[in-house]
């Protein structure tokens, strides 16, 4: 019920804002902001709960909710799915508090914030594919109108594009999601959509299981987004408000890469293992395109936007990596990126607010006049890149770890995105903030204010905390990646005389834990 | 089920037609109310709206289900008394938000509400036969009434040029679906569905070419009925031009009636053929989604746009008909039933968006009503969206049961088709909404709401969210 009351909170939330008197914004900010503040940090209170040494399923509950079709209310969260549910009530809680400077319509902005949280955080907790679909679709609604009406001048357009885009993808995945219910009820007579009964029971031949991923792939690809499902997302991106961003990024991405880890994954291993060259091939495509298409950006934002390409590419690399390194590094990876690029949003959005532009060289010089702000942009910037000691490294090594046991090309190549990502990122700030002060626009600038600084600190915590001490979080992983690795393992559905050429096998605990250390020694 | 001998005494039970007969005297004794009613004619529309709780209430006058009556020609059991529920609470809907638009429109023809229930007593008729003679009937009954019913707003003149559309095309239909009754009797020598199946199923057929022929016409009729591609050409004009509550009537009612008896005669009666007719009902739905879809997106004109809109919905609902069996029964049923809360909200809106002279029927009309009247638009957010299959509204359950019907009975690639129209079908919603929210106001607004209109849209709102998220009673109703 604890889980049913936090995703839940929001909504009631912003039913409560749609009551309160008009005509006074600050006290519907208030609230909002109150909301959001209370939901994250009781949902701080799942993560000292939690037990990380199991990886069944924890804080459950279900009741039966269409019976005639098998379908209940189950809720649930494990070792994949905590994290990213505590860092979508950490960001929406930022991104409501950065948003102080909306003027249109506060009310139905912050009914549309509440509400888009209640749809991520129920996509994160759903143990059952109607629930989850529920979810997945329910969140479209507030996000979209979040882009089309507070978005900037193409808003329009961009929000359609992202709608559609989005909801082709997820209804292929209804039909997959329908043919699953309807072959589990053929083969053990049970109509359920209950994830875990299926992910147990679900049997079908190699021919199903490849169409049946392709549906999922293709939304969760289309949601991450893979190369060549990429191309909605700079225009949302560019277009959403500050905190529409911050939310697309921070949380909206890591719905894909989530769905890949709970579907196709454990549910469809044998066809995960057949269509593993591809996917790496295009994350890798991925990886590179990004970084070379942020290379030759103007504007700041789409900079920022192509450069989530990149390192979603990474993500995706780690997960069909099928072994410990890969996924912790991938699931790592996720919340790095929720951290550093929302901040990048963040930090790209204030110097928005102050020149109303993102032109790159309409900037130059800024470190002279907002010393702060460019103090705080060089940590995020560098942690994006994935400096040692900072959150991307450990997330980058451990990912680049795993999938250098699969391949040795593969991660190479997906290094040299690293490179790119140092090239794009320090040119740009180099840019932005050094050179000459020429443009007088600029000489007059204030340094961020308290409100901003407010948002801009615990991502910096966040960053070195998970540069330096890493453990609290890939503890949570262990127990359910272990788990999943023992379902997705190509040795399960590799002919025995070939076992030897490959690398790739279970990695045993105790590895992980020497691993971590080493990393630890590294940074202390 | 036993087979009762020809023309005895005891086939002839009027507590089947029950329905029927309450609704026929209510309609009568409205026309003759009308002539002691004066100007005001809001006593006869209360007065329809008892005769059709009334109705409601007689549907369950037969205890024992099925229950066979008039020779095997007439049937009552949970498949024609849902439907006589909706019918009822459409055609009740239709009344209540005709009451203002008829003031407002200056319609003052009390047989309006006659016509209403005469309408309805076809629907009930053809839902409950299983004759194609009956059929024709209830067919009949329904389409005149239509017909008088559009063009009932006599001095404008699309109202006008709807309504000859209509009838000609109408006419034109009746006939191509009588020819098809007569070509079926021809190959089986009986109109009795009942009996066709079983002569079928025992190989009786005297001409198999003269039975595909009139299962072919009987499409084509249907086909004009239901308003699929490419029959569909009368729809745009006669939904333009007909009164608002007159639309949202055809729109629900009337084709419900018609899926009703297309699930009979086809899904039920004529399974042994089923190899043949689902080719042809797969090309119409496929042709019906994307054509329907392809006009939505061009329309400016908000009644045209749901009118093309309409016709994508008959597409998703042939699926459930060629879904056959329990499963596509009763997801028939429950696609009929949100799709009546769906339209009778979106039409009140645009019943209550309009004004006396100016019915602001143009999209963009709608600029900038978002942050003016935001309960409103709320509410017509709700349906669209709602209508594109989003959850956790009720159009997302139906379009969901519809797929689990048709999947379970291994319709894959028509099923793909669908919900790749579903896709499409999410643009011109979002059309509509970009211009409610996302553009500045052009004009002034100005509602013309009244408690009646806005009773209206709160049911809908609640129906539309009810059956969205908490849709079981309302399942296991219809899977019974």
């Amino acid at each position: 019920m604890f889980l049913t009351f936090l995703t839940f909170l929001p909504l009631a939330g912003a039913i409560a804002l749609a009551f309160l008197p008009k005509g006074n914004d600050s006290i519907i900010k208030q609230t909002a902001v109150g909301v959001a503040a209370a939901d994250f940090l009781l949902s701080l209170q799942l993560w000292f709960d939690f037990d990380p040494t199991t990886h069944a399923m924890q804080f459950e509950f279900s009741t039966p909710w269409i019976f005639s079709w098998g379908i209940s209310y189950h809720v649930g969260i494990d070792g994949i799915s905590l994290l990213l549910f505590v860092l979508t009530t950490f960001l929406t809680l930022i991104s409501i508090i950065a948003s102080w400077e909306i003027k249109k319509h506060v009310r139905e902005y912050m009914i549309s914030m509440l509400a888009l949280s209640t749809g991520m955080l129920g996509v994160f907790i759903s143990l059952d594919m109607f629930l989850f679909y529920f979810f997945w679709e329910f969140q479209l609604v507030p996000m979209y109108l979040i882009i089309g009406v507070w978005g900037g001048p193409q808003r329009v357009y961009a929000a359609i594009k992202f709608f559609i885009y989005t909801a082709v993808g997820s209804l292929l995945m209804l039909v997959a999601i329908i043919w699953i219910y309807i072959l589990v009820k053929e083969q053990t007579g049970v109509g359920t959509t209950d994830i875990i009964y299926i992910t147990e029971h679900l049997n079908t031949s190699l021919d199903v299981q490849k169409w049946l991923f392709l549906a999922f792939f293709l939304a969760f690809a289309i949601k991450v987004p893979m190369f060549p499902f990429h191309t909605w997302l700079p225009d949302a991106h560019v277009q959403a408000p500050t905190a529409g961003s911050v939310i697309l990024a921070g949380v909206m991405l890591k719905m894909g890469t989530y769905g890949f880890l709970r579907f196709n994954l454990p549910m469809l291993p044998q066809a995960c293992n057949e269509f593993l060259p591809f996917i790496a091939v295009l994350s890798i495509i991925g990886i590179i395109y990004g970084a070379l298409v942020s290379l030759v950006q103007k504007d700041l934002k789409k900079l920022v936007a192509y450069s989530s390409v990149s390192h979603m590419g990474f993500v995706m690399l780690g997960i069909f990596a099928f072994n410990q390194y890969g996924i912790q590094g991938a699931l790592l990876q996720n919340l790095n990126h929720g951290v550093s690029t929302s901040a990048l949003f963040l930090l790209v959005g204030m110097i928005y607010d102050r020149r109303h532009t993102r032109m790159i060289d309409e900037f130059g010089g800024l470190s002279k006049v907002m010393p702060k702000y460019a103090i705080c942009f060089m940590i995020i910037a560098l942690s994006s890149i994935g400096l040692p000691g900072m959150n991307g490294f450990v997330g980058e090594f451990l990912i680049l770890l795993g999938i250098f046991q699969v391949n040795g090309l593969w991660a190479a190549l997906a290094t040299s995105g690293v490179i790119f990502a140092a090239c794009y990122i320090l040119w740009m700030f180099q840019r932005v903030m050094f050179q000459k002060l020429k443009n007088p626009k600029n000489f007059k600038l204030p340094d961020m204010n308290m409100r901003e600084m407010i948002t801009m600190v615990p991502m910096i915590v966040l960053v070195f905390w998970i540069g330096i001490y890493p453990q609290p979080f890939l503890k949570t992983f262990d127990a359910s990646v272990t788990h999943l690795i023992t379902k997705v393992d190509p040795d399960n559905f590799r002919p025995k005389r070939m076992q030897d050429q490959h690398h790739a096998a279970l990695i045993k605990q105790d590895d992980l834990a020497r691993l971590t250390k080493k990393l630890q020694g590294k940074n202390q | 089920m036993e087979v009762e001998p020809i023309l005895a005494p005891e086939s002839i039970d009027l507590v089947s037609i029950a329905p029927v007969l309450v609704l026929t005297v209510f309609a009568m004794g409205v026309l003759i109310l009308d002539l002691f009613a004066g100007k005001n004619k809001t006593l006869l529309a209360f007065v329809s709206i008892i005769g059709l709780l009334m109705t409601a209430i007689s549907a369950f006058a037969k205890v024992r289900l099925p229950a066979h009556s008039f020779n095997d020609s007439y049937i009552v059991d949970n498949f024609s008394i849902f439907f006589i529920l909706i019918f009822t609470f459409s055609s009740a809907l239709t009344i209540l938000i005709s009451i203002d638009f008829n003031k407002r429109e200056n319609i003052k023809a009390g047989e309006f509400y006659s016509l209403i229930l005469f309408c309805t007593v076809g629907m009930i008729i053809l839902a409950s036969s299983t004759d194609l003679i009956m059929i024709f009937l209830g067919i009949e009954i329904l389409s005149i009434c239509l017909y008088v019913l559009t063009g009932i707003h006599r001095d404008h003149l699309k109202s006008n040029e709807a309504a000859l559309k209509y009838f000609l095309l109408g006419a034109f239909a009746t006939g191509f679906l009588l020819y098809g009754m007569t070509l079926m009797y021809g190959a089986t020598e009986t109109t009795n569905l009942i009996k066709i199946a079983a002569i079928i199923k025992a190989g009786g057929v005297s001409s198999e070419p003269l039975l595909l022929m009139g299962v072919v016409l009987l499409v084509i009729g249907f086909g004009f009925k239901v308003a699929s591609v490419p029959f569909h050409m009368w729809a745009p004009d006669v939904y333009q031009g007909a009164p608002s509550p007159v639309t949202a009537f055809m729109a629900v009612g009337p084709k419900a009636a018609a899926f009703a008896a297309l699930f009979r005669v086809f899904a039920d009666t004529l399974p042994e053929i089923s190899s043949f007719w689902e080719t042809l009902l797969i090309t119409i739905s496929i042709l019906t989604m994307f054509i329907g879809n392809l006009g939505a997106i061009m329309q400016t004109n908000i009644k045209r746009l749901m009118a093309y809109s309409s016709i994508t919905h008959v597409g998703y609902v042939l699926i459930a008909v060629l879904a056959k069996d329990t499963l596509g029964s009763s997801a028939l049923l429950f696609y009929m039933l949100t799709y009546a809360f769906m339209i009778f909200g979106v039409f009140t809106v645009i019943i209550i968006l309009g004004r006396k002279g100016d019915e602001n029927l143009e999209i963009e009309g709608y600029s900038g009503l978002g942050f003016k009247h935001p309960v409103i638009t709320l509410c017509m957010t709700v349906f669209l969206l709602s209508l594109g299959g989003l959850p956790p509204l009720a159009g997302f359950v139906a379009k969901f049961y519809i797929f689990n019907a048709a999947l379970q009975e291994g319709f894959l690639y028509l099923v793909i088709i669908a919900v790749l129209n579903s896709a499409i079908s999410l643009y011109y919603y979002l059309k509509v909404i970009v211009f409610m929210y996302m553009k500045e106001p052009v004009k002034e607004f100005q509602l013309s709401l009244s408690p009646i209109t806005l009773f209206v849209v709160t049911l809908a709102v609640i129906g539309v969210i009810q059956l969205g998220i908490f849709p079981e009673p309302i399942i296991s109703l219809a899977q019974q």
